[in-house]
């Protein structure tokens, strides 16, 4: 293929957007409006999920050692804790640290009556799982290691927040299957409808002898960039929204701010941008091509 | 051309530019729109297809344009089979025929110069060539004047005209002709017709399908009769014959 039918096909898709204003028009609003929803979905979806890990993050074990055990046996208990996968991090905390903190959080000065250490016997692992799911199994295991006296554990929030984690994953994938569904079926009537409009122009172009490439590849080129067009402005909305929202709740419930930790707008367009680009591209792309095919045969 | 694969040709008379035979063409509803047709059409002739509707005229034009297939039989267009081509080679088959609509047909969000050069454009001619010969056509058609008129801008001769510079850029051997002038007043119809008969003069191959009686028995070109799916009559100089 020649440099100029190249350029002329090229000059051709742009021109078809204005030439078919009202169709690029409803295309683009209709890809819009679904990339719109999916990148709401996501922003939400993400933050959740950002703010369960968090909350996973802070759940720990507390492994407390039988009276009399040697510094060297807890050593090798604790290389045999951090080991399993189930591990993230573990911190070791002796008698003396543990009377520090103590000291320090709850007695202040009044802790010049002690003379000898009260929490002699509580050095102990405190354990950050990778993976709440499996607190099960870790601490089965820390139960059957010699020497381990008691674990602490938070069997309720483990179990919730794995639960809330799922729920939330299995929820979003559901809901995008929906919404892509619904979105595929409404950008492809949309483009089925415009494309027909001009069935007679694609009968034309094939009774004077254009080959199929030369007959489709505007319209494919028009719809490509219908669909970048489409896929860009929702995320310019959602940008807006995202920082405006992000900055009321904030300001809003600081006592939760603990809880709700917000993910930075960068971190969640570095995702969405691309995503929505390829998907407003791909839809252009694809209902472009499908639709002018079965207008092909002539 | 190298368009055919070397079994699909056939040696014919140098003059015979259009050989169809034994062409049936059924449609799935039943009764054959063409049986048994048998017709030879030489280079250079002017030749009218006439008959009633539902006659075959445009089953016969579809099959040249290979827009159809026929049911059985064989079409020879320039010594080639093109009921055999494949659907890679229809469109550089095409390109040996202008086409001339009753409707026109032309691309409405273009202009007049655009919609010509786009047959041009289709064969990847030069943008340089293209610049000279859409106006050269334009002139022949009498049109060198509204080259950037929009079709809706334009009379319906106008916009015949414009389809005939259309059909006639490439210069083709064959230019088909469905009912040229059906959407034409007769003063209109006549202009027309004189300018594919100067076309014909050139050199090239005019079919023309057509209701129009007067242009027919005042014209006296071949005229070739269909009724019924079947040629009827087929007439050096002749007359358009009334079904009744």
């Amino acid at each position: 293929m020649k440099i100029s039918t190249l350029f002329y096909v090229l000059k051709q898709g742009i021109k078809n957007i204005f030439r078919n204003a009202w169709f690029s028009l409803a295309s683009m609003a209709t890809i819009s409006a679904c990339l719109l929803l999916f990148g709401i979905l996501f922003a939400v979806v993400a933050n959740f999920q950002n703010m369960v890990k968090t909350a996973e993050e802070g759940v720990s074990i507390t492994v407390f050692f039988e009276e009399g055990i040697s510094e060297a046996k807890i050593q090798a208990i604790g290389d045999l804790i951090v080991k399993r996968t189930e591990v993230r991090k573990a911190t070791y905390i002796s008698a003396e640290e543990a009377w520090e903190s103590f000291k320090d959080d709850y007695l202040g000065e009044y802790s010049d009556g002690f003379t000898e250490n009260p929490l002699a016997d509580s050095a102990h692992y405190e354990i950050y799982l990778s993976d709440v799911s499996l607190q099960g199994n870790l601490v089965t295991y820390l139960e059957s290691l010699e020497g381990v006296r008691k674990i602490n554990k938070s069997e309720i929030t483990a179990t919730t927040l794995s639960g809330v984690n799922a729920l939330i994953g299995y929820v979003s994938v559901g809901i995008i299957i929906i919404l892509f569904a619904v979105s595929i079926f409404l950008i492809s009537n949309t483009v089925t409808i415009g494309i027909s409009v001009r069935k007679e122009e694609i009968n034309i172009m094939k009774y004077i002898g254009a080959t199929d490439f030369f007959v489709r590849a505007p319209f494919v080129i028009e719809c490509i960039i219908i669909g970048a067009i489409g896929s860009m402005l929702p995320m310019v909305l959602i940008y807006g929204i995202y920082n405006n929202v992000v900055q009321y709740v904030e300001d809003k419930f600081q006592v939760l701010s603990r809880i709700l930790n917000f993910l930075p707008a960068s971190e969640i367009f570095r995702f969405l941008i691309p995503v929505s680009l390829i998907l407003g591209i791909g839809i252009g792309f694809l209902g472009s091509f499908t639709t002018v095919r079965k207008h092909l045969k002539v | 051309m190298g368009l055919f694969r070397k079994s699909h040709t056939k040696k014919m008379p140098e003059n015979d530019i259009i050989v169809m035979k034994d062409v049936t063409k059924t449609y799935s509803t039943g009764a054959p729109a063409l049986d048994g047709i048998d017709l030879t059409i030489h280079k250079g002739e002017f030749v009218f297809i006439v008959g009633d509707n539902g006659s075959g005229k445009t089953t016969l034009i579809k099959l040249l344009l290979h827009e159809l297939l026929p049911t059985s039989g064989e079409i020879y267009v320039n010594g080639q089979d093109i009921t055999r081509l494949r659907s890679r080679q229809i469109p550089i088959y095409r390109r040996n025929l202008g086409v001339v609509f009753q409707d026109f047909r032309l691309l409405k969000d273009r202009n007049v110069y655009e919609n010509v050069a786009f047959a041009q454009r289709i064969i990847q001619v030069p943008g340089r060539l293209i610049k000279k010969n859409v106006p050269n056509v334009l002139s022949l058609v009498g049109l060198a004047g509204k080259y950037k008129a929009k079709p809706k801008q334009l009379s319906g001769g106008e916009q015949q005209r414009v389809a005939i510079a259309r059909a006639l850029i490439n210069r083709p051997p064959i230019l088909l002709a469905d009912e040229p002038t059906g959407n034409l007043d007769p003063k209109i119809s006549w202009e027309i017709m004189k300018l594919l008969e100067q076309i014909n003069q050139k050199g090239t191959t005019v079919i023309v399908v057509t209701h129009n009686k007067e242009i027919v028995n005042e014209m006296q070109k071949r005229v070739i009769t269909m009724r019924k799916g079947v040629i009827v009559s087929d007439e050096e100089k002749g007359g358009y014959i009334d079904e009744d």
